[in-house]
């Protein structure tokens, strides 16, 4: 009686009944796959870590080089986490403690360690993608071998890169210049250097016919290659006299700035024919609608999904994804470049089939599971896990 | 020599991105971020080859008087205008993001609203775009405008005061079709990006050494 009386009490006046208790099975050990530079710090919650904020505040974590303390604040887990990633100096011995906090009271654990951050040598969270890309790699230069070896392969028409020598005639014939713009891409993005390939292509088209070309760049890096293929380009078919380094230039690093230019230069140079070729954001929109004001045929190529509908809305042609970054292969026709589209078409056909085996062993799994069978979806989520996780 | 040592050094640098990303522990793990590094290294000291660029070809417009040479002659103003507000602000303030300083009026009452106008003028080009795509003149142009049109509806609260049926199409076309079909040109994107990249890798790929 007297017992439940306290209790009453206790609970009457908002008092906790039982005592805070600290977090169970604390450790703490080197963070896997990483340069040697952090320790995780792993715990069972604290029975009173019942996912209210009120009543339990979280975990205060505490590190020191000796067991004996003193002990310093690290770092600060709210209720409900069970991990925290602590940053540390490699290979020295470190010693924690873990807190549990709550607006009245806070206990914690006794020590643990030591533990020492080491490096590693293989990040076997990315096993996976070392296997994929070794075999992706292994198929393409097998194919590339084939090719060398004369193979005879076959690459269907794109007609976006046909168009190219269309474009280029309108143009000269109506006595308009051509514009071509890589957008926001950055050298150092794989489409910007596919967007060269077709530059130079186009380049090559207008020194033979004797028409302008107009570059306008948003990176410095890009423009300066633009130049060098340009002027490399008008070489070719002996016109180096009609390269003006100051039609490929730079406008400005800003997106809307660029947008604005281009289409300023649009507007007052009325090209004949504009390509955009390369990596777009917001500014594809303001720019292929401009273009399409001024009647010129444009040719769009770009691996941003997202801007790929405005291109094919406003566009003549539109170069979608994989086909911008084949461009170069089918430009040159070049035995060996061909070989890795080859290579590059069968991984995509073992890929569609691998889709389709794993979506009919899925979903058999599934059914066998509610059937009371459960070891097929049991290696169904493992290769979905390793795909995942590595 | 002038092609071969630019292929040894894509070949090299290729393969070391390739094994560091697979490799955390130092000096290897840290060695690509340490190559964006000096890539934005470079990237700052082209940014002197852009300035020049623009000067030049935009004086030289004003100097013949060619077509729009006005454009050119703002551009110039505009450039000048804001590259002594910087050294201004740089001069005499803390810092070029201090609240009040002249960079930051350039900045909030000349670059912000530009950039607004320029991004607002989407809405406009979105309907033109969109108009010319919607026609029905095909097949393919029909179905592409009921989809369009049931997604736009499901997608705003009018839909669901329709028909219910409405949302629930618009979130499956979003789901099911579209996203399958988006994932198939990422598929075709990623592997395309690794062929092109093995490519340059072998010095299959040489339009970049022009």
């Amino acid at each position: 009686m007297r017992v439940f009386l306290t209790a009453l009490l206790l609970g009457a006046l908002g008092l906790p009944l039982l005592a805070l208790e600290p977090p169970s099975g604390l450790q703490a050990a080197d963070t896997p796959n990483d340069e040697g530079n952090s320790l995780t710090i792993s715990w069972d919650k604290s029975p009173q870590d019942q996912g209210d904020a009120d009543r339990f505040k979280g975990y205060q974590i505490l590190r020191s080089e000796s067991q004996e303390g003193p002990f310093a604040e690290v770092g600060f887990a709210i209720g409900g986490k069970t991990e925290f990633r602590d940053n540390v100096e490699p290979l020295k011995p470190y010693y924690y403690r873990v807190v549990a906090i709550s607006p009245e009271d806070s206990a914690g654990t006794a020590a643990v360690g030591p533990a020492l951050a080491t490096a590693q040598w293989f990040d076997s969270s990315r096993a996976n993608v070392l296997i994929l890309t070794v075999l992706i790699c292994f198929l393409i230069i097998w194919y590339i071998e084939r090719a060398k070896r004369g193979e005879e392969l076959f690459i269907r028409k794109i007609q976006g890169l046909d168009a190219v020598d269309e474009a280029v005639g309108r143009s000269t014939e109506l006595g308009k210049p051509i514009m071509f713009s890589f957008g926001l891409g950055e050298i150092k993005d794989i489409v910007t250097v596919a967007a060269l390939a077709i530059l130079r292509q186009v380049a090559v088209r207008c020194a033979q016919h004797g028409t302008e070309l107009l570059v306008p760049n948003w990176d410095p890096l890009v423009m300066a290659a633009a130049q060098e293929t340009v002027q490399q380009a008008y070489s070719e078919p002996g016109r180096p006299d009609l390269y003006k380094e100051g039609n490929v230039s730079f406008l400005t690093s800003d997106q809307f700035g660029y947008a604005a230019g281009v289409d300023g230069m649009m507007l007052r140079q009325k090209p004949g024919a504009v390509f955009f070729m390369g990596y777009f954001y917001a500014e594809a929109l303001l720019m292929s609608e401009t273009g399409h004001s001024i009647g010129a045929i444009q040719i769009a190529g770009t691996t941003a999904i997202t801007q790929l509908p405005f291109f094919i809305a406003s566009c003549d042609y539109t170069l979608i994804g994989e086909e911008m970054l084949a461009a170069s292969c089918y430009l040159k026709k070049d035995p060996q470049m061909l070989g890795s589209l080859k290579g590059e078409d069968f991984v995509k056909a073992f890929l569609i089939v691998g889709f389709a085996l794993a979506a009919l062993w899925g979903t058999t799994g599934h059914l066998l599971f509610k059937a009371g069978h459960p070891w097929m979806q049991g290696v169904f989520q493992a290769v979905k896990n390793w795909f995942v996780t590595g | 020599m002038k092609k071969e040592i630019p292929l040894a050094i894509t070949f090299i640098t290729g393969l070391i991105i390739i094994v560091t990303f697979f490799i955390p522990h130092q000096p290897l793990g840290t060695m690509q971020q340490r190559l964006l590094i000096w890539y934005s290294i470079v990237l700052g000291f082209t940014m002197l080859l852009g300035m020049d660029s623009l000067l030049r070809s935009n004086l030289q417009r004003i100097a013949r008087r060619s077509p729009g040479w006005p454009f050119a002659l703002v551009l110039i103003i505009g450039f000048l205008g804001t590259l002594a507000a910087g050294i201004y602000t740089w001069a005499t303030s803390e810092s070029l993001l201090s609240l009040g300083s002249s960079f930051m009026y350039v900045y909030t009452y000349f670059i912000i609203p530009l950039q607004a106008t320029m991004f607002s003028l989407l809405a406009f080009f979105i309907a033109s775009a969109a108009y010319r795509a919607f026609r029905a003149r095909t097949l393919e142009a029909t179905l592409l405008l009921i989809t369009a049109a049931v997604v736009m509806l499901g997608r705003v609260p009018i839909g669901a005061e329709i028909s219910q049926w409405l949302p629930d199409s618009a979130s499956w076309i979003m789901e099911v079709p579209q996203m399958a079909a988006k994932r198939g040109i990422f598929i075709g994107v990623a592997l395309g990006t690794i062929a092109m990249s093995l490519r340059v890798i072998l010095g299959l790929e040489r339009t970049y050494l022009t």
